[in-house]
C-alpha cells in the first residue's frame, strides 16, 4: 500500500492539475497491475462496500488511544472526515513499518471482513492501525469508509491513463464508463483492443456543455451557426439498444434502466446498435412538469402503476451517438440530428420520445431576451450548440453552450451556523436560513456554498460570537444577518416548517444593507411557488 | 487570589492583571504575540528577553520594568517570579504565591524544545491557568527533529527543481524557529521586513539570526533555489510574485489537519508549532500537581472535561473574549 499512500498525499498536497496528473503517471508505471486497477476504481468514485459499521471503527479506536467516545465524537466535529480524525488518534507516526501489503490484497481482505465475526473484524482492524503509520492508517481508514474525493477529477485519471497506456483519451473515458468490479478485472480486460466488444451494454461518455457567464453576441458570431434548444431540467440520460436489450444511463453512469419502465418496449421499435442522448422528464399533455414531481418517483424500489400514472415521463432527444451499431460522433451535428428525427419520427415513440424543439430566433438579443424569459417557456434557460459540432467527451468549451436563466431569490436571516466538512472542517460554513411567519421565524433553507472565502471567515468569527446556543456542532446564532439565497425551483414540501422545498438553494449575497426584520416572509415563498406553478 | 475579569486574569492582592486586553494600571505580560501584549497599560512587568519585542510594538516610551527567569519581587506581600513557558523567546509562565497558595498562569506554553526559546520548565502549584489551542487528541505532533528535517528536505528539494522556497511562518517565535534549523551552506535566505525587524530588536537581546532583509531596491532576478522567510499576511498578495518560480509553505499547528491545509492551498503545511499538543498539554499539567485547573483559549469546554473526566482534576472552562479561529491564529502564531 505504500505506493498507493503516496500517490494520494502527492495528490493531495498538490492545488496543480498538472502535478496530480504527473503523480498519477508515475504511479501507474511501478504499481502492479492489479493495484492499479483498483487504484483506478477508487479515484473514479467506484468505492467498496464498507465491511464495518462506522459506529465500530470509532468504539475500537477508542479502545486502542485509551480515549472516551465522546472526545472521538467531538474531535470528528473538527476534523469533518472521519477516516482522518481516526487516523490522527490511533496515530503511531513512529511506527517501523511492518511488511508491505499491496494495495489489492488489503482490499480483498477488507471484503472477506463482510461476512467475518464482528471479532475478526475489529481484530483485523486495531492490528492494521497498530502496524501502519498514519499516512497509512488514513488511507486505510478511506479504503474502510469509502470516499476517495481528494480534488482529482476522473477527467485527470482518464488523462493521466492516457499518457501511460498511449491511448486517445476518448477511449479511456469510454472503457471507464458504467460501474464496473474491479475484482473481476485486469488491465488488459479494460484496455486491450478486444475488451470493448464484449461490454455492449457500456454508454458513450456524454459530452457536457460549457455554461455562458455573458451575452454570446459578442464572440459566438453569426447565429445561423448555432441550434437554439430549450434546456430543461430533468435527468441527462442514454438509451441504448443493442442486441435486443434497452439499457438507460444516466449522466451520473448508473444503470437506471429498472427505474424507467416506460422505455423497455424501445427495443421493439428502434433497431439495434441505437444511441440516442436527451433528458428524462416528466412530460404531460405536450408540456414538462416540475423537476419535483419525477423526484417521487426516482427513489422508489417498487413503482406503482399510480406513481407511472402521477410521473410519466420522457426522454426529450437531442443527440444520436450510435446509428445502425456504428459510432457516428464524429458527424456533424445537423446530420446526426436528421438520422436522430428520421429514427424516433413513427407515430408510436411520439408519446416516449420527444425531439428536443429548436427554437428559432434571429439575433442574440432575442436569444438573450428569450433566456431571461425562459420560465415562462417551461425551461431554465437555453442550450446552444454548433450545427457542425462533433459529439466530444467531458465539459469542454467551444461548441455547446448552456445559458441558464438568472435563479429565483428570496431574502433569509440566518438562524444556524454548522461547522462544515474536508476543506471548510472547523470552520461554520453550513448555514440554516428562515424567513418571517408573523413573529416566528421558520427555516426554509439551507445552503453551504455562494460567500468567498473572506466572507466564510469574517461569518466564521461573527457566528462564534453571536451564538445563543450550542447542539453538538449546530450552533443557532442571534438572528441579525440577512442573506440572499438563490434558487432554480420551487415545490411543495410537507416535510419542511416553511411548506416549500427549494432546488439548488445557495447564497446570492451577503444582504450587510439590510436589518433582519427587512428579510422575507412565508407568504412571499408562497407566493413565488404559486407563480411558478399556476402556468 | 485570582479573578477572571472582563478585563483579563486579576490578582486582587497585587492589584495587578496578567495579560490584560483593557488598559490597566498594572500587567504582567507572559510574552510578545499581540493577544497577549496590548497596548496602553500604565506599567508593563515582563521577561528581560521581551523588553525589545514590546518597546518595537507597543512604542518605545512605555514604562517597562524586566524580571529574570526565577527572579522574585513582592507586591503588597504577593510573590511573583517568571518562568520559563518554552513558547517563543522570553516567553514566561507567572508565578503568584500569597499566604502558602500558589497559582501559575502560563500564558502561551510547549513543552518541546525548540532550540531557541528557554526550555518549558514544570512549576508546581495548586492552581493552573493553562491554554487549550491544540486540546484535542487529534493534535498529536511529531518530535521537532523530524519536522526540522522534513523541512530541510522540502526546500533543497525546491532547490534542486529550480524554484525557490516560500516559508510562512508568525515573524515573532515561529520565524526564528524556523531560521534557527534551517541548514543552509551556500543557500541564501531572505527575510520579509516584519521578521527582520524582529531579528533586529532581539538583537539587542544577544540574539543573531541568519538571513537578509530584503529591501526596497531588491533585485529579484538575483534569486534562484533561495529561500524566503514571511508572515502569513504575503499569501495571495503580489509581494509574492516576484518570487516565481517559488513553491510555499506554512508553518502552523493547524496544519496537522487536511482540511486547513487545502484551506491555505498552498505547496506545503509544516505541522511546527509553538503551542502543547494533547500529549504535551496532559503532560505539563500533571506535572504541575495542580488540583485546580482554569482552561482559556481553544477547546477549553472539551479539554476541561477531559481533565476532570480522566484525571479527576477540578478543571473549570474559562470563556475567553474570543474563540479562536485560524485565519487569525495563524497570524498569532499558533
Amino acid at each position: 500500500m505504500k505506493y498507493f499512500t503516496e500517490l494520494f498525499q502527492a495528490i493531495d498536497a498538490s492545488t496543480k492539475t498538472n502535478d496530480k496528473i504527473t503523480a498519477l503517471v508515475e504511479y501507474f508505471r511501478k504499481a502492479e497491475d492489479q493495484d492499479k486497477v483498483w487504484a483506478i476504481a477508487l479515484l473514479t468514485g467506484n468505492k467498496p462496500k464498507r465491511p464495518v459499521k462506522t459506529t465500530d471503527l470509532r468504539l475500537w479506536a477508542s479502545e486502542i488511544a485509551k480515549l472516551p467516545l465522546w472526545l472521538i465524537e467531538e474531535s470528528y466535529y473538527v476534523v469533518g472526515d472521519l477516516a482522518e480524525t481516526l487516523a490522527h488518534i490511533v496515530g503511531n507516526s513512529d511506527a517501523v513499518k511492518g511488511e508491505e501489503i499491496p494495495l489489492h490484497v488489503v482490499i480483498m481482505q477488507l471484503k472477506d471482513l463482510l461476512t467475518a465475526p464482528i471479532e475478526d473484524k475489529k481484530d483485523f482492524i486495531q492490528t492494521f492501525w497498530l502496524k501502519g503509520n498514519k499516512a497509512e492508517n488514513f488511507v486505510f481508514n478511506k479504503l474502510i469508509t469509502g470516499n476517495f474525493r481528494i480534488g482529482l477529477s476522473k477527467q485527470s485519471v482518464i488523462r493521466a491513463l492516457s499518457i501511460y497506456l498511449e491511448k486517445e483519451e476518448k477511449e479511456i473515458a469510454h472503457r471507464l464508463m458504467g460501474k464496473w468490479n474491479p475484482a473481476k478485472e485486469t488491465m488488459n480486460s479494460l484496455f486491450s483492443e478486444e475488451s470493448l466488444v464484449s461490454k455492449d451494454y457500456l454508454p458513450y461518455p456524454f459530452f457536457l456543455a460549457y455554461p455562458l457567464e455573458e451575452s454570446p453576441s459578442s464572440f459566438l458570431g453569426d447565429i445561423n451557426d448555432w441550434f437554439l434548444e430549450k434546456k430543461y431540467d430533468g435527468i441527462r440520460g442514454q438509451i441504448i439498444i443493442r442486441n435486443s436489450q434497452v439499457y438507460v444511463w444516466s449522466r451520473g453512469e448508473e444503470l437506471l434502466t429498472d427505474k424507467f419502465p416506460e422505455f423497455h418496449i424501445l427495443n421493439g421499435y428502434l433497431p439495434d446498435g441505437t444511441v440516442i442522448d436527451g433528458e428524462i422528464i416528466p412530460w404531460k399533455e405536450g408540456t414538462p412538469l416540475p423537476f419535483g414531481i419525477m423526484q417521487t418517483r426516482i427513489g422508489r424500489k417498487n413503482l406503482s402503476a399510480k406513481a407511472l400514472a402521477e410521473a410519466p415521463l420522457v426522454m426529450v432527444c437531442y443527440d444520436l451517438m450510435e446509428y445502425e451499431g456504428v459510432d457516428i460522433r464524429h458527424w456533424p451535428l445537423e446530420d446526426r440530428r436528421k438520422k436522430l428525427l428520421e429514427l424516433i419520427g413513427s407515430e408510436v415513440l411520439e408519446t416516449l420520445l420527444i425531439p428536443s424543439p429548436l427554437v428559432k430566433l434571429d439575433t442574440w438579443e432575442e436569444v438573450a431576451h428569450f433566456r431571461k424569459n425562459a420560465r415562462e417557456e417551461f425551461c431554465e434557460g437555453l442550450m446552444i450548440k454548433k450545427k457542425n459540432s462533433p459529439y466530444e467527451t467531458g465539459r469542454r468549451r467551444g461548441s455547446w453552450w448552456k445559458w441558464k436563466t438568472d435563479p429565483m431569490t428570496i431574502d433569509g436571516v440566518l438562524i444556524y451556523a454548522q461547522s462544515g466538512s474536508g476543506r471548510r472542517a472547523n470552520l461554520l460554513t453550513d448555514y440554516t436560513f428562515a424567513v418571517w411567519d408573523g413573529d416566528l421565524l421558520v427555516p426554509f433553507a439551507k445552503a453551504y456554498s455562494g460567500l468567498k472565502d473572506k466572507e466564510i471567515l469574517k461569518l466564521d468569527k461573527w457566528a462564534r460570537r453571536n451564538t445563543v446556543e450550542k447542539f453538538g456542532p449546530v450552533r443557532s446564532v442571534k438572528p441579525e444577518l440577512v442573506f440572499e439565497i438563490a434558487f432554480e425551483g420551487i415545490n411543495k414540501s410537507t416535510r419542511h416548517k416553511s411548506g416549500v422545498a427549494l432546488r439548488f438553494p445557495r447564497i446570492a449575497r451577503w444582504r450587510e444593507d439590510k436589518p433582519a426584520i427587512e428579510a422575507n416572509t412565508k407568504d412571499d415563498l408562497v407566493a413565488i411557488l404559486n407563480s411558478v406553478h399556476s402556468e | 487570589m485570582i479573578q477572571f475579569r472582563s478585563e483579563g486574569i486579576f490578582c486582587p492582592q497585587a492589584d495587578v492583571y496578567i495579560d490584560p486586553w483593557s488598559p490597566v494600571n498594572k500587567a504582567i505580560i507572559t510574552h510578545g504575540h499581540s493577544d497577549h501584549a496590548r497596548p496602553g497599560h500604565k506599567e508593563y512587568l515582563c521577561h528581560t528577553l521581551s523588553k525589545e519585542i514590546l518597546k518595537l510594538r507597543l512604542g518605545s516610551e512605555i514604562s517597562i520594568q524586566t524580571l529574570a527567569y526565577d527572579e522574585t519581587i513582592f507586591i503588597n506581600g504577593v510573590k511573583i517570579s517568571l518562568h520559563p513557558a518554552g513558547h517563543i523567546i522570553g516567553s514566561a509562565q507567572v508565578r503568584l504565591e500569597y499566604q502558602g497558595e500558589v497559582w501559575v498562569i502560563s500564558g502561551d506554553y510547549k513543552v518541546f524544545n525548540d532550540g531557541v526559546s528557554t526550555p518549558f520548565e514544570v512549576v508546581k502549584c495548586n492552581s493552573f491557568v493553562t491554554e487549550s489551542t491544540f486540546g484535542l487528541p487529534i493534535y498529536d505532533f511529531d518530535p521537532f527533529e523530524k519536522i526540522y528535517t522534513d523541512m530541510n528536505d522540502w526546500w533543497q528539494n525546491n532547490s534542486k527543481d529550480g524554484f525557490n522556497s516560500v516559508i510562512i511562518g508568525y515573524s515573532l517565535g515561529k520565524a526564528q524557529n524556523i531560521l534557527q534549523h534551517l541548514e543552509t551552506n551556500d543557500t541564501r535566505i531572505f527575510l520579509h521586513g516584519a521578521v527582520a525587524n524582529i531579528n533586529d530588536a532581539l538583537r539587542f537581546s544577544g540574539f543573531d539570526f541568519k538571513g537578509e532583509r530584503l529591501g526596497e531596491n531588491f533585485d529579484r532576478k538575483k534569486l534562484l533555489g533561495d529561500i524566503i522567510v514571511a508572515p502569513m499576511s504575503v499569501i495571495g498578495s503580489p509581494w509574492l510574485r516576484k518570487f516565481q518560480p517559488y513553491r510555499i509553505a506554512v508553518c502552523s499547528g493547524w496544519m496537522a489537519l487536511r482540511g486547513a491545509r487545502r484551506r491555505y492551498g498552498v505547496d506545503k503545511g509544516i505541522v511546527l508549532s509553538d503551542h502543547c499538543d494533547f500529549k504535551q498539554l496532559n503532560y505539563a499539567i500533571r506535572e504541575t500537581g495542580a488540583e485546580n485547573v482554569y482552561v482559556t483559549h481553544g477547546y477549553q469546554s472539551i479539554y476541561a472535561k477531559w481533565l476532570r473526566e480522566s484525571y479527576g482534576l477540578n478543571a473549570v472552562e474559562i470563556k475567553t473574549m474570543f474563540e479562536p479561529n485560524q485565519a487569525e491564529e495563524i497570524e498569532e502564531g499558533l
